[in-house]
């Protein structure tokens, strides 16, 4: 990506503006970087909201703070909580509706989604991998999840490379980013006075169209692809490979294992901010009146207690055998299911662990590898 | 099949030492709660009218801690008269916030308050209803959520056993988006140890967590513990953490004492 094989354009950063109302004019609702609750969020954009400038993601095992960008950038910030996975796998939803009729047999009907077209300003390289692995997982031609399949289909991705990793980010030891090559509708690079573009669709090429901008010189496309080398270079953390299933299915009675689960709370939000985590649990919702029932989904977590709870017992009872399983299927059995790690480097489940636990120094203890630099 | 029982379920709701707070989860149903009066028979209900602890009950709710040598022998009765007992709220399944008097000399505190401390009756402990008889099912909260009253009662009218969710806090925080306040803000949010049900009502309001539904399954209070210290809370501070509407709740009174304890040292 941003090479001078391709057709690339250049947006100036005072014509943002007109990008998204080119693709507002295309139907798609808008979702974007929104300053909440102290960190990045996509959040619906209201026309004429300008998305924020001149804000870094300052990242941290356990820790999250915005930091002034002095160069004023749009996107400097690496990443936030959430991307691309709650806009396709809602955290809550029903699946279908179960009603009593009057001759008192049972009446099944779906609950249909609504799924407006969608276009999601900002994501990175690891979320359009995140979301290729989800489209495995959920597209699959034999069993394609319904809701899931009506939402993806509406949205049009606006990637954005990163410039500036957090110190939590590894994506180029996953080989994800940081620079997105698939995957998008647009993909940007943003320099200190503008964006070099390039389409990825043909949604993505009419909208540009409609912009009238000159092609991007061949400086502005010899910086964006160096600041994209840079931004590898300057991750400091990384995993020790890109294919951990034997050594890690060979090392499952591990003492890390124990180490890990002194320090780790079971909560569950690094699989709740993990871009490729896809676990959820079904249960029925029954109107107080008893005529009918809501059978809804909800994001789980292998951290809870039920998810391992088989009849009569449970095959994960403490955070040992837990902590294990989310590792071990994240980095070994995802190799089975998908072909690939379910690791896209984007560095949430540091970050938005409450006990700051790193999951690179977790696994270079278990492989006997350095993770993080000087760690 | 019909879709009623032939009789409605008779239901009481019952107050022991308690604040009447949860209680209003009925009051608060609204509408749902005269959709919830055409399925039940609201034999009794302590803070709307008659007392009668005798009267055969389905399903009785008790709300507050036995905290009173005539809560000893009501609570009995009561048990004695009901096919299934729900007890609800942080008094009725931990001793709730006044359990902090278990750990202290109560009696030196009722002498400082009252005119004529001889004229107050108190247990020297205030226990959760499950210390005096059998409980067949608790909900969490202080107070407990209109939506677990409703869940509990429309599991019961269905003949099937209430949910029972014991997962984090965190886990519905996650779900509806919130980003975590321990993370952005360093604030000692209690919801990695802390019972869901709530909504995860305080973190949506930019809050810490304060463990008001209990003890979540698996809490880990030791790996909180030190990350409150890291974020700069004293061992006094950390215990108190542990220390407020669940204090009796044994995975919370066993974290409090632990960091004292290793304060102490």
């Amino acid at each position: 990506m941003f090479n001078e094989a391709e057709h690339s354009v250049f947006l100036p950063h005072d014509r943002l503006a007109a990008l998204l109302a080119a693709i507002r004019d295309g139907g798609w609702q808008c979702v974007g970087p929104r300053v909440e609750q102290g960190a990045i969020v996509m959040a619906p954009l209201a026309e004429g909201e300008d998305l924020p400038r001149g804000l870094q993601a300052e990242q941290a095992p356990g820790q999250y703070r915005l930091a002034a960008d002095a160069r004023q950038r749009y996107f400097a910030w690496a990443n936030g909580p959430q991307a691309i996975k709650p806009l396709t796998f809602a955290p809550q939803e029903s699946l279908w509706r179960v009603v009593r009729t009057t001759d008192g047999a049972l009446a099944f009907e779906a609950v249909v989604p609504e799924a407006p077209k969608l276009a999601v300003i900002g994501v990175r390289a690891c979320d359009l991998a995140a979301l290729a692995l989800q489209d495995a997982h959920f597209l699959r031609k034999d069993r394609v999840d319904a809701q899931y399949a009506a939402r993806r289909a509406q949205l049009f991705l606006v990637a954005v490379q990163c410039a500036v990793p957090a110190a939590t980010c590894f994506c180029a030891s996953t080989g994800d980013g940081p620079t997105p090559t698939a995957g998008h509708d647009l993909a940007l690079a943003e320099l200190d006075d503008g964006f070099v573009v390039v389409a990825g669709s043909a949604p993505g090429r009419a909208v540009l169209q409609g912009l009238d901008l000159a092609a991007a010189t061949p400086a502005q496309i010899a910086a964006a692809r160096a600041q994209g080398d840079a931004a590898a270079a300057a991750q400091t953390r990384h995993l020790p490979g890109r294919d951990l299933r034997e050594v890690l299915m060979a090392r499952l009675k591990h003492p890390q294992w124990d180490a890990v689960a002194a320090r780790c709370l079971a909560c569950g939000n690094c699989t709740a901010v993990c871009p490729t985590c896809f676990c959820y649990a079904e249960h029925e919702m029954p109107a107080l009146d008893g005529t009918s029932s809501l059978h809804a989904r909800a994001w789980d977590s292998c951290f809870g207690e039920t998810h391992g709870h088989l009849h009569g017992f449970n095959v994960r009872p403490d955070i040992r055998t837990r902590y294990r399983q989310w590792l071990t299927h994240k980095l070994a059995g995802w190799h089975d299911q998908f072909g690939r790690s379910g690791c896209v480097g984007c560095g949430r489940c540091i970050a938005w662990c409450p006990a700051g636990i790193d999951f690179t120094v977790e696994v270079a203890a278990l492989t006997g590898a350095s993770g993080a630099e000087g760690t | 099949m019909s879709t009623h029982p032939p009789s409605r379920p008779r239901v009481a709701v019952h107050k022991f030492s308690s604040c009447d707070g949860c209680q209003l989860a009925f009051l608060n149903l609204g509408e749902d709660l005269l959709t919830l009066a055409a399925r039940v028979d609201l034999v009794y209900f302590a803070e709307a009218g008659p007392l009668d602890v005798d009267t055969e009950v389905d399903i009785a709710f008790v709300e507050g801690s036995v905290s009173t040598p005539e809560d000893l022998e009501r609570i009995q009765r009561i048990r004695a008269h009901s096919r299934v007992l729900v007890a609800i709220g942080a008094c009725a399944v931990s001793g709730g916030i006044q359990g902090l008097r278990n750990s202290v000399d109560s009696a030196s505190w009722v002498a400082q308050i009252y005119d004529h401390p001889a004229a107050i009756a108190s247990l020297e402990h205030s226990t959760p209803i499950a210390t005096h008889v059998p409980v067949d099912f608790e909900l969490w909260g202080c107070p407990v959520t209109s939506t677990q009253v409703l869940g509990v009662v429309n599991a019961l009218l269905l003949g099937v056993s209430p949910r029972d969710d014991a997962d984090k806090v965190c886990t519905e925080c996650k779900r509806q988006g919130h980003p975590c306040v321990l993370v952005t803000h360093g604030i000692p949010c209690m919801g990695p140890v802390t019972r869901t049900g709530c909504g995860a009502l305080c973190p949506s309001l930019g809050r810490d967590c304060y463990g008001c539904f209990g003890p979540a399954e698996n809490a880990n209070t030791n790996a909180l513990s030190v990350q409150f210290a890291r974020l700069g809370l004293d061992a006094q501070a950390i215990a108190r953490r542990f220390q407020s509407i669940n204090s009796q709740a044994p995975v919370f009174r066993l974290a409090a004492e632990r960091t004292r304890t290793a304060g102490d040292e």
